[in-house]
């Protein structure tokens, strides 16, 4: 995206920038980062950015998924061409192995969800490949504990993060400095938002799943959030299934990840619908949509 | 690349607006009773930036808390400790964009942590809102903030004077605050301000234009904040290249991959790398998608060379003749951030650029009380201190001055035993101290060792009876500069001092006879006779020294050279046009028709200075009067001999 011609950058080019080099400084502090690759659209563009980092290299960290057996195909096929793709190497820990160890216990109950168990399987697994930086794609503008999130955030021996102990972060100086047992996650996309990640996707033709796009599936609605129905996600009684026309405007684990009715069927498309949902949200109108964003942030919770 | 599988197709669709936006980084700092919140809330709700139900929310969440205003921290004190407290800890980032800008806005709190926190917002900082209450003026923590802002080099400062709903739209309140707060921030280093009466709660002069101060006119807020100009802490000179890492990908490609800190680069352009000091050639320049033709200040990119020299992670390539200074002792102001004091010769990790080093503090100068700005000795510096300190690494570092360059002029402290950042530095101009601490400033001959003077300047100056300075003068051609500088040093002459004079054409026909007149040249040019000054100051003379020296950077170089209080900037200032007019030896002429290239006003630029000791109008002034004006500043700085 860089203009030959002209020193002028653009808020787009300048934020590329900061995250390739926030990437760059991970390759070179830490011995075994990996990118938290979820399937969703901001681990999509952090895989793109890591391939610009590194070119004309390959990206020389693995993607690091955690299943939790509950995907869509789609996010599985996209998942392992892109690997594929990149040339970066696949690691994927299950959810269900970790069932199964009695790591941890399946939840119960209408809103089960394998959400909040990711947790324990992803830290058993930074363990398991000694990661020292796992970097996610997690932003400030998404919800009110990350607008405080650093770039270089410490995680100390049990993986916990002491949010009022945070490093001061200045200028463009990373301080990846750590003990033994101890780890990072990094952000190199903090300063995005939706609308700029959208953007970035559209400019660099960036090839999505076709989750995120209109089609046609069976749905039902619980609690107010639109459900695909899949193989472990069924309708319960009261609950009707209709075929109807909608996307997923995040992608993760299916029992919990809402699709929105809509015609979206381009990247124009969709990001009208983005900025169009913002004079809805305001109005505060459309319910939908609300519970859609606040199971998006528990998910976030959960994951990170 | 191969198709994604069940990819749907993308439309060829870029927003061209949204894509050519550029991005303005401004802080804020102040409590919730500067009206701080409602003037964020007022820019993230009239520019959409927030929802309706989220305000609706906070403002309830207000109301019941008892509150006047919303307070807009509800929205971003996400953390648990914060919202049982009801304090906020740290800065907050905020994003907004208008169909112009796309705005990041580094929120400060108010008490606690105060100036770590606001350290570490301005540190990314293009511009800072500072908050006045018109019905108090101007209070300690407005020029705390300002200091700050000046600290860390922030170019544009808004004072945005608020609440001018409950002094009546006064234009008097206004016009005593600005002046007021001009007569503070002539003791700063701030260069851009601009002066904002507004209402936040009513939206007075933020968005639109106020009918009930029809005396101002000025711009809005949301206006000037969409157009100030951007990018004024970009250095495009001086070409500076942290490596961050080697890239390896096969053998026969070794790149070098990093992010252009300052300057550009192209390829075929001569370098040099630091500390080793091996040259070389530049073979490409690889952005992300491919070999560039020229890459600037911010571009994350690779770069190649034509040898085969010995380059890692922490090295620093730059141009072989625009070199930083490289030494293991430097002179900076230090934010102290830890609870645990700083302290001299106790070992800290210093990380600059991409280089970290083991590093002691040797002595701290003083310690600066940010609410007064006296200068008070100590031994340490507590949490939320800022001090003049003096720290030597165990490594070569390649750096600027954090005035010139904020990327390689900073750097932070690290505890090397809990890993914590501890400070935050901002390397000052190159003082008497550091200067003459060997290793220091090796860009003029790198194999000679430092010698102290043999007799030292304090001995001259007893014996010539008056200290040594250099009084340097800069304006267009034309301006007037020689014939005051020739008189002031005949009569500084016949008062008995000892006195040299450095004159540009001089110069320009011996010690700088192989320059031309490229941005490049005109550096070196200056580059030499800025230490010839210094040569003449160390001989305890009375310089007078007159360049056009139409760069900001070049004359801060020669200051940084000359003790502090000994460097007297005098701007000629005469209006281009009255130069043309004058046009004593007919450059203007020959640079108009082309016949000249690189004239200073025509065809380069001249950088006004913004903080010169004395500032000639000629317009009103003659020559004499000019003299005396310069000789009345000398006496009252004490660099003359008793008068007879």
């Amino acid at each position: 995206m860089v203009n030959v011609t002209s020193p002028k950058r653009t808020h787009i080019q300048q934020l590329e920038s900061e995250a390739i080099y926030v990437m760059r400084e991970v390759a070179s502090q830490f011995e075994r980062p990996v990118i938290l690759f979820s399937g969703g659209k901001d681990s999509i563009i952090m895989v793109h950015l890591a391939k610009k980092a590194f070119a004309p290299g390959k990206i020389p960290f693995p993607l690091l998924h955690i299943d939790t057996g509950h995907n869509f195909d789609e996010t599985i096929t996209y998942r392992d061409w892109l690997a594929n793709e990149v040339g970066a190497k696949l690691e994927v820990r299950y959810v269900q192995d970790s069932i199964n160890e009695g790591r941890v216990q399946e939840e119960t109950g209408l809103n089960a969800s394998r959400n909040a168990l990711q947790t324990i399987t992803l830290l058993d697994a930074l363990k398991e490949l000694q990661i020292d930086c796992a970097m996610g794609g997690g932003r400030r503008d998404e919800e009110k504990a990350r607008a405080k999130e650093r770039f270089f955030s410490h995680r100390d021996m049990f993986g916990q993060w002491d949010p009022k102990n945070q490093r001061p972060e200045l200028w463009n100086i990373f301080n990846g400095r750590k003990n033994p047992g101890e780890h990072f996650r990094a952000f190199p996309i903090s300063n995005w938002t939706e609308m700029d990640v959208w953007q970035y996707i559209a400019a660099e033709q960036i090839p999505m799943p076709s989750l995120y796009f209109s089609h046609t599936r069976p749905v039902f609605r619980r609690q107010g959030v639109l459900l695909a129905a899949t193989d472990f996600l069924r309708p319960m009684e009261g609950e009707t299934l209709e075929e109807k026309v909608v996307r997923f405007r995040t992608v993760g684990d299916a029992t919990c990840t809402g699709a929105v009715e809509s015609i979206a069927s381009n990247i124009q498309e969709i990001i009208q619908e983005v900025a169009a949902a913002r004079i809805t949200e305001r109005g505060g109108r459309n319910d939908d949509k609300r519970s859609e964003a606040a199971m998006e942030d528990r998910k976030r919770e959960g994951y990170f | 690349m191969s198709t994604a599988p069940e990819q749907e197709a993308i439309a060829p669709f870029v927003d061209a607006n949204y894509l050519n936006m550029d991005m303005l980084r401004f802080s804020t700092a102040g409590s919730v009773d500067d009206g701080k919140s409602t003037l964020i809330g007022r820019l993230l709700y009239d520019t959409k930036s927030i929802f309706q139900d989220q305000m609706e929310a906070i403002e309830t969440a207000s109301a019941r808390r008892g509150e006047e205003y919303v307070d807009l921290a509800l929205l971003t004190d996400g953390l648990r400790a914060e919202r049982e407290q009801r304090i906020t800890i740290d800065v907050a980032y905020r994003y907004f964009a208008t169909p112009r800008r796309k705005f990041i806005i580094a929120d400060t709190p108010g008490h606690v942590q105060y100036t770590r926190n606001m350290v570490t917002g301005a540190s990314t900082a293009e511009l800072a809102i500072i908050l006045v209450d018109a019905r108090n003026g101007v209070l300690t923590q407005s020029k705390r903030h300002s200091f700050i802002s000046s600290l860390l080099q922030i170019p544009h400062l808004v004072v945005a004077i608020n609440k001018m709903d409950l002094v009546d739209y006064s234009e008097e309140a206004y016009e005593s605050i600005v002046k007021d707060f001009e007569d503070f921030a002539a003791k700063l280093d701030v260069h851009d301000v601009i002066y904002i009466p507004i209402s936040a709660l009513l939206g007075d002069n933020i968005v639109n234009k106020s009918e009930k101060m029809p005396w101002y006119n000025g711009p809005t807020l949301l206006h000037h904040l969409e157009h100030v100009n951007v990018g004024a802490r970009r250095n495009l000179i001086d070409f500076r290249f942290p490596v961050q890492t080697v890239l390896r990908p096969n053998w026969e490609y070794r790149g070098f991959a990093g992010r252009v800190a300052s300057g550009s680069v192209r390829p075929g352009d001569e370098i040099v790398v630091l500390p080793s000091k091996q040259t070389s050639k530049i073979k490409s320049v690889d952005g992300p998608e491919g070999p560039l033709d020229e890459a600037y200040a911010g571009d994350p990119v690779v770069i190649t060379l034509e040898d085969e020299v010995d380059v890692s992670r922490g090295d620093m390539i730059t141009r072989r003749n625009n070199m930083p200074n490289i030494g293991n002792v430097v002179e900076a102001y230090v934010c102290w951030m830890h609870d645990t004091p700083m302290e001299q010769n106790k070992p800290y990790v210093i990380m600059h650029t991409t280089k970290s080093a083991m590093a002691h503090v040797s002595n701290i100068t003083y310690r600066i009380d940010v609410d007064t700005l006296h200068r008070e000795q100590t031994d340490q510096l507590q949490v939320n201190e800022i001090g003049l300190v003096e720290i030597v690494c165990a490594k070569q570092l390649a750096f600027d001055q954090y005035k010139n360059n904020s990327e390689t002029g900073s750097f932070v402290l690290v505890d090397p035993a809990s890993n914590v950042t501890v400070g935050a530095g901002m390397i000052r101009g190159a003082s008497s101290t550091v200067l003459d601490s060997p290793g220091e400033r090796e860009a003029i001959s790198r194999d000679v060792v430092w010698e102290p003077w043999n007799v030292a300047r304090e001995e001259r100056e007893a014996r010539n009876g008056h200290p040594g300075s250099v009084v340097w003068f800069t304006g267009l051609s034309g301006s007037g500069k020689s014939s005051i500088a020739k008189e002031l040093e005949r009569r500084l002459f016949e008062r008995g001092a000892q006195t040299m004079l450095l004159d540009g054409d001089q110069v320009r026909h011996g010690l700088c006879g192989d320059l031309g007149f490229s941005n490049e040249d005109r550096d070196e040019n200056i580059r030499r006779v800025a230490q010839v000054a210094r040569l003449f100051f160390e001989q305890g003379n009375l310089t007078v020294c007159t360049f056009i020296s139409p760069f900001k950077k070049e004359r801060e170089l020669a200051r940084s050279l000359i003790a502090e209080g000994r460097f007297v900037e005098v701007f000629v200032d005469c209006d281009l046009e009255e130069c043309k007019r004058r046009d004593p030896k007919g450059l203007y002429k020959r640079a108009m028709e082309g016949k000249i290239q690189n004239f200073t006003g025509i065809t380069s630029p001249y950088e006004a200075p913004t903080n010169a000791e004395i500032v000639i109008d000629t317009a009103s002034m003659s020559v004499e009067e000019a003299v005396e004006m310069v000789i009345r500043h000398l006496d009252g700085a004490g660099l003359l001999p008793k008068a007879n």
